[in-house]
């Protein structure tokens, strides 16, 4: 019951999986033996190998491309030889160039990196099984999660070192802004070294925000969809688009997943398997920078040297980090009734077609399972139940006071056996006295928490030596970021809990035993936080019964056929159930509040991020607010895409740019659901709003 | 196929060429003698009579009333010529009317033993005869029955002559014989001999409300000749084989007007006397009636010089409830709203009894060839008849098998002189030899067919050799192409050979734009592997295709497919559901309901879709207008 999706590869707890450290033959042995090594994979037997170039040519003599090609050029009265030379160009700097010597080039000082920044990386054995009898028979689409820069080559490294074919990578570049076509060569010189390695370790470049460019995106999608349609090499990509800077699971986005999809909905393969991938880290190497992007400082470059500058990473211990091959999962099967493939009997295939709602709902549907499957698949350390407790307590308390440790010491073990009871991979050791296992983990993470004189304290980066004095604001984001740097390992188990939080929180709010109204204020819940939490559409009933299951085992509740009754035994789960996403409520709440109250009736996201920043803050030292989080850019972006959504928060007609207008009525109407004032009602203004 | 119709009679190439040249010296001959007037040569006017057996143009029919006395009730074809596996445990065709027959096939044994896993130890014997006891006594109408008698048309309701007209040849009808089952089967069989008998017959079926079923060749592979088992009436199967003349040819206009009866081997035979041929040859040609061509809208294996049947009918005849349907003139084309033929073309018994056709004709050409050509995969094949379809230069007949096919074929080379050690052994020492670099588990082979006047032939073949050179096809030889064509003869026969030994399978096509062709290839055979093993079959299928017929837009597909079905307990119903998947990935893939099989009941659940409710509408319009007593009850299509 607790997972879900029947057979989604993970399997009970962690200690009956034939978990091997690929790094323990690499400290026994040669890393340029191993760099070096006889790669002989079994490849994909669906169709002959081809080479790079035999795949660019394919993709520049697609007909699709020809279509697009002559459509660009009747746009831009460019002739069709100049656009084709400019597909040429995008392809070029796109696209992949694997290269056998280069993965043996990099394998070496990954190697030796590893080594150097991890204890352990563990890999599930029987998934790399399943895996390389996969490549062989289907197109595969490897989907791991995405949590840090070093997610991006460990697969292909893990690979090579078992003789499965190397992947070709869909590697975003964040944070480039093209101005003209002759400058894209240019913004990208940045990442020339880095990229012409990783670009011949099978990575190729998306640009990000490529919607408008209509000649980019139709090279790109023809790129995607031949490397799928010629089982050119397993494909890798990350569908949550970019890496979480809150460790949590993103929405996936849907692009590359249509892409990908394409071929088997048009037919142009029998099937294709998509491997959902759990990357897990103990502690991440980019902890501090994520929670400092967060608040809005600004960000590193993704520079060569940006990425050269982690040297100092270098120095520190990482702990172990865990890789989680799921179970291959039938595109095929998986669709079965979700799709009809008919409808692309009357138009070619290559015809640039907008997918119909059908094929959207489909894709949106595989993508957010994938994710939860990704969720399921992730390993939670010791480290993160002990972050959620830590954070349920007050962060003044936390930063001046501490928290005893013996009571810590506890709550988590308590914690540990609702974990497990809710289904956790929980990385627990064994043999080794669980104090020893969490001062242990503390240790790893001194950078944000640290035990003294038998209390546990946050810890706050050093201020800067700076001549003038710190400001109130600067204080408070310094505090911030110290949260949201706990807040991310919390987050990591948050997926275990939410769904029984949500109907912890429902019977906390309606203070009703009933089940279908709990269900109604569930579901309302669901539709709010769906684009901060992950949650397959069309699936609430099975969530909220899944939910109710869960806290039936746990002893929290007892449910009859039409009532949930809280149990005396039970109070302790609950609370802290519902204390788990207070600070989503409340981070949302301000957001809601701001909007209704303070905000002008029309705003661009440019504007409205810093300016909820700024409000937040204020609450935040006046002494009306607690929450911390609130200050997460991640969570305002979050609560205004679900307000557009709800179609709450809509563009603006009068304005080209990305103007939106609320409607503050709504917004309040919610707020007041939410915080239980009146009881739930539709927020969808038609039922098929959202697919 | 049989020896005494044209392609399939001579030891090999050069002396079929003689057979060819003696036959148009015939022709020439017959064109000299006859008086030169009004070139309308009138065959038969009258009905038939009764007891005139003597009459001179049905002489030499192939097919009896009772067919019982020269076929097969359980099985596929001729009662004397089937596959056996010898005492030495070697294949064996037997017989005398096919080229294959008395011969022995040294390599199909390791070939069936190795393809399905069978065993010629496991043997599933079919029941030998045909009890008459187990079949339902017929529920007669009687007042029909005295009224019919009056008319003087033959009838009759013994148990053998029903059960032959219960069926086609669709895998699940077959195995029921063989076990002996007879479901609802007709209550009488009613044998008119002229266009005037079928008038009466419809008008006393009108009169008394009794079910008509029209039975052509029964050939029927979409269980169209199924009685429903719903049907309460008497339901009376209307035998067309005795109206099997041709009743004249106008060699002005080059067409001939055919009684709706006569089978295809019959009709090619009757007019090459007359040195003319029609061209159609679908694969069933030796017992599909040209009545049954139309209803069921056939297409002949040489269409790309003839065209299918919608190409060669001028005229057609159809006898109806509501009375004859036909055209006031003989024009070869006409704008006068929709074409009335395409409503009796693929109505599939449903409307009434196509009883006459007037047909082109084409003199008989002078030479034929057959080709093959060997490409290294099925890709470039395709690519190669892509290209040919192109340049609008098909041969008569061109067909690419895939691998597994190319297989099979070899698998019925008759022995020769040389020593076979084992099947795939022999293959590759041929291929690896012949065809350097070709890999043995992936080429495959076209096997063509030219006709026309030999300068033309010769060209012609260059012109399709270079093309498929570009592609990477090297000539293969005229033995492997006709062997080709041969097989289709065949494989029915195989069926039951299969049959004896636990293996059951059947064929089923579509038609589907170029684009497509590879894709729904390999999805429909990858599907058909798959569902085999969700449904419990224990050993790997068969699964192979090949493409058989070029069009502009397009080509048509058709499938193969059988397994093994020890540990099964219901192996039909597997088989179907297999078969029903198949049909729904075709579907997906953007293939046809049907190319020429027609969907009678078998393919009845997906009309709708394929021609949407308005379609539905229409079609259904025609026949309440023209049957509203669903006198032809024989539920098809609609
Ligand atoms: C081994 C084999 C090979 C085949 N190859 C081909 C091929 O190459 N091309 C092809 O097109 N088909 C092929 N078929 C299918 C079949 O032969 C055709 O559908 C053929 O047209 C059926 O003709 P029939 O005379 O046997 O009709 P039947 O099987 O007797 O009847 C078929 C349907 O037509 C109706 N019908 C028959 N005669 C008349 C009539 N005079 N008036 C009104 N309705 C009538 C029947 O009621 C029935 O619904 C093949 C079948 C087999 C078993």
């Amino acid at each position: 019951m607790t997972s879900s999706f029947g057979d989604s590869g993970r399997s009970g707890p962690l200690d009956e999986e034939e978990l091997v450290d690929i790094l323990e033959e690499r400290r026994r042995s040669s890393d340029l033996g191993h760099a070096l090594r006889t790669f002989s994979p079994h490849p994909y037997k669906g169709a002959p190998t081809c080479s790079a170039a035999d795949l660019n040519k394919a993709v520049l003599e697609s007909q699709h491309l020809h279509y697009i090609t002559k459509e660009v050029a009747m746009e831009t009265g460019a002739t069709v030889e100049e656009v084709r030379e400019e597909a040429s160009g995008i392809l070029e700097e796109m696209s992949q160039n694997l290269q056998l010597g280069f993965i043996r080039l990099m394998g070496y000082p990954l190697s030796k990196v590893s080594k150097k920044l991890f204890r352990s990386i563990f890999v599930n054995m029987e998934g790399l099984n399943r895996l390389q009898q996969a490549v062989q028979e289907n197109p595969v689409i490897l989907m791991p999660n995405h949590r840090s820069y070093f997610d991006f080559l460990v697969i292909s490294y893990i690979m090579f070192t078992y003789d499965i074919p190397v992947p070709v990578i869909a590697a975003g570049i964040r944070n480039t802004v093209f101005i003209s076509p002759s400058l894209r060569c240019e913004a990208l010189a940045g990442m020339k070294l880095v990229g012409r390695i990783l670009r011949r370790s099978g990575a190729f470049f998306i640009r990000r925000a490529i919607g408008s460019d209509k000649l980019y995106w139709a090279v790109l999608s023809e790129y995607v969809k031949t490397i799928v349609r010629r089982g050119f090499a397993p494909m890798e990509f990350y569908v949550e688009g970019l890496r979480s800077r809150t460790l949590k699971s993103l929405t996936p986005k849907l692009g590359m997943m249509n892409m990908v999809l394409e071929p088997f909905f048009k037919g142009e393969v029998f099937d294709i398997t998509l491997v959902p991938i759990s990357l897990s880290y103990d502690r991440v190497l980019e902890e501090s920078l994520l929670a400092h992007e967060l608040l809005g400082a600004p960000k590193p470059k993704e520079s060569t040297t940006g990425l050269l500058k982690a040297t100092k990473v270098l120095q520190e211990d990482y702990g172990s980090m865990f890789v989680n091959f799921g179970r291959p999962l039938s595109v095929r099967d998986l669709c079965q009734d979700k799709i009809n493939r008919c409808q692309y009997n009357l138009i070619p295939r290559d015809l640039p077609q907008k997918p119909t709602a059908e094929a959207q709902a489909c894709v949106s549907w595989l993508a957010h399972l994938v994710v939860r499957i990704q969720e399921e698949g992730s390993v939670i350390s010791p480290w993160s139940l002990m972050a959620s407790l830590l954070l349920q307590a007050p962060t003044a308390v936390l930063t001046e006071e501490g928290l005893p440790w013996h009571r810590l010491t506890e709550k988590t073990l308590w914690l540990r056996r609702l974990a497990l009871d809710f289904g956790a991979r929980l990385n627990w050791p064994g043999g080794v006295p669980d104090s020893n296992v969490m001062q242990s983990n503390l240790v790893l993470h001194r950078s944000v928490a640290q035990r003294k004189t038998g209390r546990v304290y946050l810890v706050r980066e050093d201020e800067p030596a700076r001549k003038h004095l710190i400001s109130p604001e600067e204080d408070a984001h310094r505090t911030a970021a110290a949260v949201l740097m706990m807040a991310s390992y919390r987050n990591q188990c948050l997926h275990i809990f939410v769904r029984p939080a949500m109907l912890a929180t429902a019977i906390h709010i309606t203070k009703s035993g009933q089940k279908d109204e709990l269900s109604t204020f569930f579901c309302f819940l669901q539709d709010i936080f769906s684009n901060e939490f992950i949650f397959i559409p069309g699936r609430s009933s099975q969530d909220f019964e899944e939910a109710c299951f869960l806290l039936k085992k746990s002893g929290a509740v007892h449910i009859s056929q039409e009532e949930v009754t809280v149990l005396d035994a039970g109070l302790e789960v609950l609370s802290f159930l519902q204390a788990l996403l207070q600070p989503f409520i409340e981070s949302y709440q301000v957001v809601f509040r701001y909007l209704c109250e303070n905000g002008p009736h029309s705003f661009s996201e440019k504007q409205i991020i810093p300016a909820l920043r700024d409000w937040t803050t204020k609450l935040i030292l006046s002494g009306e607010l607690h929450t911390y989080e609130a200050l997460s850019s991640d969570t305002q972006k979050n609560v205004l895409s679900a307000l557009r959504r709800l179609e709450i928060v809509t563009k603006s007609r009068a304005s080209e740019q990305n103007e939106f207008g609320v409607n503050r009525e709504a917004v309040k109407r919610i707020g007041d659901i939410l915080s239980g004032k009146i009881p739930p009602q539709s927020l969808h203004p038609t039922p098929l709003a959202r697919l | 196929m049989a020896s005494n119709s044209s392609g399939g009679g001579g030891e090999g190439g050069s002396s079929d060429r003689q057979r060819i040249a003696q036959q148009r010296l015939r022709i020439i001959a017959g064109h000299l003698q006859r008086p030169a007037d009004d070139g309308l040569i009138v065959l038969a006017a009258e009905c038939k009579g009764q007891n005139n057996k003597t009459e001179a143009s049905s002489e030499g029919r192939t097919v009896p009333r009772r067919r019982q006395e020269i076929m097969k009730w359980n099985g596929w074809g001729y009662s004397d010529s089937k596959f056996l596996f010898n005492k030495k445990g070697q294949a064996e065709f037997t017989g005398k009317r096919y080229r294959l027959s008395g011969m022995i096939m040294p390599a199909l044994k390791d070939w069936f033993e190795g393809t399905f896993g069978a065993s010629l130890q496991h043997k599933t014997p079919a029941t030998p005869v045909l009890t008459s006891s187990a079949v339902q006594p017929p529920t007669l109408n009687e007042a029909f029955v005295e009224e019919l008698k009056s008319t003087g048309i033959s009838f009759s309701h013994n148990a053998e002559d029903r059960v032959f007209r219960a069926h086609g040849h669709c895998l699940h009808e077959i195995f029921a014989l063989r076990e002996g089952k007879f479901g609802r089967v007709p209550d009488m069989v009613v044998w008119p001999n002229c266009h005037n008998d079928v008038v009466k017959i419809v008008e006393l079926a009108c009169k008394h409300n009794v079910c008509l079923m029209p039975y052509g060749g029964g050939t029927s592979v979409s269980s169209a000749l199924e009685c429903p088992p719903e049907e309460t009436r008497s339901i009376v199967s209307l035998d067309t084989s005795q109206m099997n003349r041709i009743l004249w040819i106008d060699e002005k206009n080059l067409t001939a007007h055919v009684e709706a009866g006569i089978v295809g081997q019959d009709l090619e035979r009757l007019l090459n006397e007359s040195g003319y041929c029609t061209g159609h040859e679908p694969d069933s040609m030796e017992f599909s009636s040209l009545g049954g061509w139309v209803a069921t809208r056939a297409s002949g294996m040489k269409k790309n010089i003839y065209g299918n049947i919608e190409d060669l009918v001028v005229h057609i005849k159809m006898v109806t409830p509501r009375g004859v349907i036909e055209k006031s003139c003989q024009g070869p084309r006409m704008s006068t709203g929709p074409d009335i033929h395409h409503f009796i073309m693929g109505s599939e018994g449903t409307l009434g009894v196509v009883t006459e056709v007037t047909m082109k004709i084409r003199p008989v050409p002078e030479y034929q060839k057959y080709g093959s050509v060997v490409f290294p995969n099925f890709e470039q094949g395709v690519a190669c008849l892509r290209e040919v379809a192109k340049q609008r230069c098909a041969p008569a007949s061109i067909r690419l098998m895939d691998n597994e096919q190319f297989k099979f074929g070899h698998a019925l080379k008759p022995q020769v002189s040389s020593i076979f050690t084992s099947f795939l052994e022999g293959l590759k020492k041929l291929y690896i030899t012949k065809f350097k670099g070709f890999d043995p588990n992936r080429l495959c082979v076209a096997t063509l067919l030219f006709e026309g006047d030999r300068e033309k032939v010769l060209q012609h073949e260059k012109q399709v050799y270079d093309i498929a050179a570009k592609f990477g096809g090297l000539a293969a030889g005229e033995d492997n192409g006709q062997r080709g064509y041969m097989l289709t003869f065949v494989i029915a026969y195989l069926r039951d050979l299969g049959m004896d030994y636990y293996v059951i399978g059947e064929s089923f096509e579509t038609s589907v734009p170029w684009d497509r062709v590879l894709d729904i290839c390999r999805n429909v055979k990858a599907r058909i592997v798959r569902e085999c093993k969700d449904k419990g079959v224990q050993f790997p299928p068969l699964s192979t295709c090949r493409v058989t017929q070029t069009y502009d837009a397009g080509a048509c597909v058709y499938f193969y497919f059988a397994f093994n079905y020890r540990g099964l307990s219901d192996p039909v119903h597997a088989y179907e559901q297999v078969e029903h998947a198949a049909r729904e990935e075709i579907l997906a893939n953007g293939g046809s309901l049907s190319h020429h099989h027609g969907v009678g009941k078998l393919r009845k659940e997906w009309m709708r879709e394929t021609v949407s409710n308005v379609g539905m509408g229409m079609l259904k319009s025609v026949k309440e207008y023209v049957d509203p007593q669903n006198i032809f009850g024989n539920r098809n299509l609609l």
